[in-house]
């Protein structure tokens, strides 16, 4: 099934991208994240340019939190207090990620920046999910119940001003969430992606807050952001394929309802061992590509 | 094309009552007549690329068969576009983008076919002067330019246009019936850029240029996909707000129809 995409210029297999977008949209289902971080790459190695493939991923990812949030809302999953704050910093957070990104841009040196920051962020993460993870699943079933468990972490605890986010069941400042989504908001204009990867993690270990609530405020966190960031490249790069993001729209919003599906019959050790997984392979495929002699050595960019 | 044809015999006539010199070296090239199959290429939905077929004909001035063999270079153009090319080079284990370099005017596609190999049919300084394949091509680098690294910038540029199949070489691509018919296809693939694109063909004999003929194509978006381009590039805004829409409310379709399952 060819199709012709008018914004990247050339012609792809639908099918292809309409599977890509079902395999994203599983993960986006199965563990809140937006499944950017593989749909960029993938897109990428598969000959669109990069900038088309990064607005329209944003794009593909609102239409897979879409179907997210409403599955989680209906289970009482989303804490909307709590996503407010975090959209409120992801908005101030995705106007300093698009001056950086045009700083970075001017010096030619985005995509490094890219890759790095995909090592260090994805390899982090995936290693901490990933060592939790096996450790909660060695746990004999009688140590489970663990003594005073830590809810937050110290540091948030330090913050002036406490608000009750009852859903999360937290007391804390909302400077901790609004400084989050500020940092996701910066990654989310410069990698391209929805930053459900670090907003989960985050949410669990460094806010604490309650493991149910978790994947819906990151799925309505990353629903608002990716808005904000398909709006921004309409407006500068015109970099948005209506085409290419409705395909991977298809894709997606299915994948994403399975995904739900999936995430409510599994232990959730093992969800967060096999995400962990995919982030690390992630991570290590972006370090050999930083490290190993390019695909291409010489890229053009229209003056 | 009929004027075309009409003009050729009206400068043969030019050419002899010109100084009888230049007259017997006039008189003695050959009419070369050229075709493309199509003068419009669509690119719109189900638009794979595709194949043009460049002919034509070369004859005696007095309209018989070509009485000595030609060799015929064909050259299909895009537009020029002015670009920078980054270079990636390995600084502490890492590949970063180091340096660059300005061309203003890099042809978007370039395809020649011919019927024998370039260098067999003309030398280095007539095959630069008509840009004579990718060896040759004028890019019009801008700034100071080290003769070295201009050689390397514009091999990694060839080889990169290359792969993405924008720039082609094909030497034996044009075959000659009868030493008067002549055909070359040239493969335009999905990824062209619109605008006007210019066929050139060339009669070479002797190492000399002798009879050249140009016709043109328009590469052109139709259809819905010319709506999506202009609309992306006029309004953008809406253009923004028309995506998310369409996300959100597949996404939320999609929420309906499973909860109905």
């Amino acid at each position: 099934m060819d199709v012709y995409l008018p914004i990247a210029n050339l012609a792809v297999n639908g099918l292809v991208i309409v599977l890509l977008g079902a395999g994203t949209g599983i993960l986006s289902g199965i563990f809140g994240v937006g499944g950017g971080f593989l749909t960029t790459p993938l897109l990428i190695f598969y000959g669109i340019p990069p900038t088309v493939a990064a607005a329209s991923a944003a794009t593909q990812v609102t239409g897979a939190s879409v179907s997210g949030v409403f599955a989680q809302s209906r289970r009482g999953g989303v804490d909307y207090q709590m996503g407010a704050v975090t959209v409120a910093g992801g908005l101030i957070g995705a106007l300093i990620g698009a001056g950086l990104f045009n700083l970075l841009k001017a010096l030619g040196q985005i995509d490094v920046v890219i890759s790095i920051l995909y090592v260090l962020l994805l390899g982090t993460i995936g290693g901490m999910m990933g060592r939790e993870s096996i450790q909660a699943l060695y746990r004999k079933p009688q140590e489970k119940r663990r003594a005073a468990k830590r809810r937050h972490h110290p540091l948030i605890a330090s913050l002036p001003m406490r608000w009750r986010f009852y859903r999360s069941g937290l007391y804390i400042s909302p400077l901790a969430p609004l400084i989050l989504g500020i940092l996701v908001g910066i990654l989310t204009m410069l990698m391209g992606v929805g930053g459900g990867f670090i907003m989960v993690p985050a949410m669990l270990y460094i806010l604490g807050m309650s493991a149910n609530v978790v994947v819906g405020t990151s799925l309505f966190n990353i629903l608002f952001v990716t808005m904000m960031v398909t709006m921004t490249h309409a407006l500068t790069t015109k970099a948005v394929d209506l085409v290419l993001a409705g395909l991977l729209l298809i894709g997606s919003v299915t994948g994403a309802q399975i995904g739900t599906r999936i995430a409510s019959s599994v232990k959730p050790e093992w969800l967060r061992l096999m995400l962990a997984a995919i982030v690390l392979l992630v991570a290590l495929r972006m370090l050999i590509g930083l490290g190993w002699v390019p695909d291409e050595v010489y890229t053009v960019e229209p003056l | 094309m009929i004027r075309r044809l009409l003009l050729i015999p009206l400068l043969a006539v030019a050419a002899i009552t010109a100084l009888p010199q230049a007259a017997l070296a006039q008189a003695r090239d050959p009419i070369l007549v050229s075709e493309i199959s199509q003068h419009e290429v669509l690119v719109r939905q189900g638009f794979t690329g595709t194949e043009l077929l460049l002919f034509g004909a070369i004859l005696d001035p007095d309209g018989s068969r070509a009485r000595a063999d030609y060799d015929i270079v064909v050259i299909l153009r895009g537009p020029n576009e002015a670009i920078r090319l980054r270079e990636k080079q390995q600084f502490a284990g890492i590949w970063i983008n180091a340096e660059n370099t300005d061309f203003r005017s890099v042809p978007s596609f370039f395809a020649l076919a011919s019927s024998s190999p370039v260098d067999q049919i003309v030398d280095q300084r007539t095959a630069a002067i008509y840009e004579f394949g990718l060896d040759y091509l004028q890019l019009s680098p801008t700034g100071t330019i080290d003769p070295e690294e201009h050689a390397r910038f514009t091999a990694g540029l060839v080889d990169l246009r290359s792969r993405m199949e924008l720039f082609q070489q094909d030497e034996g691509g044009v075959t000659i019936s009868e030493d008067v018919l002549y055909q070359a296809r040239i493969h335009l693939p999905s990824n062209v850029v619109v605008g006007r694109y210019v066929a050139e063909t060339f009669a070479v004999r002797g190492g000399r240029v002798i009879a050249s003929a140009t016709s043109e194509v328009q590469v052109r978006k139709g259809g819905f996909d010319r709506v999506v381009a202009e609309q992306a590039q006029v309004n953008s805004f809406f253009y923004g707000l028309l995506a998310v829409a369409l996300s959100v409310f597949m996404g939320w379709v999609a929420g309906r129809l499973f909860a109905l399952v």
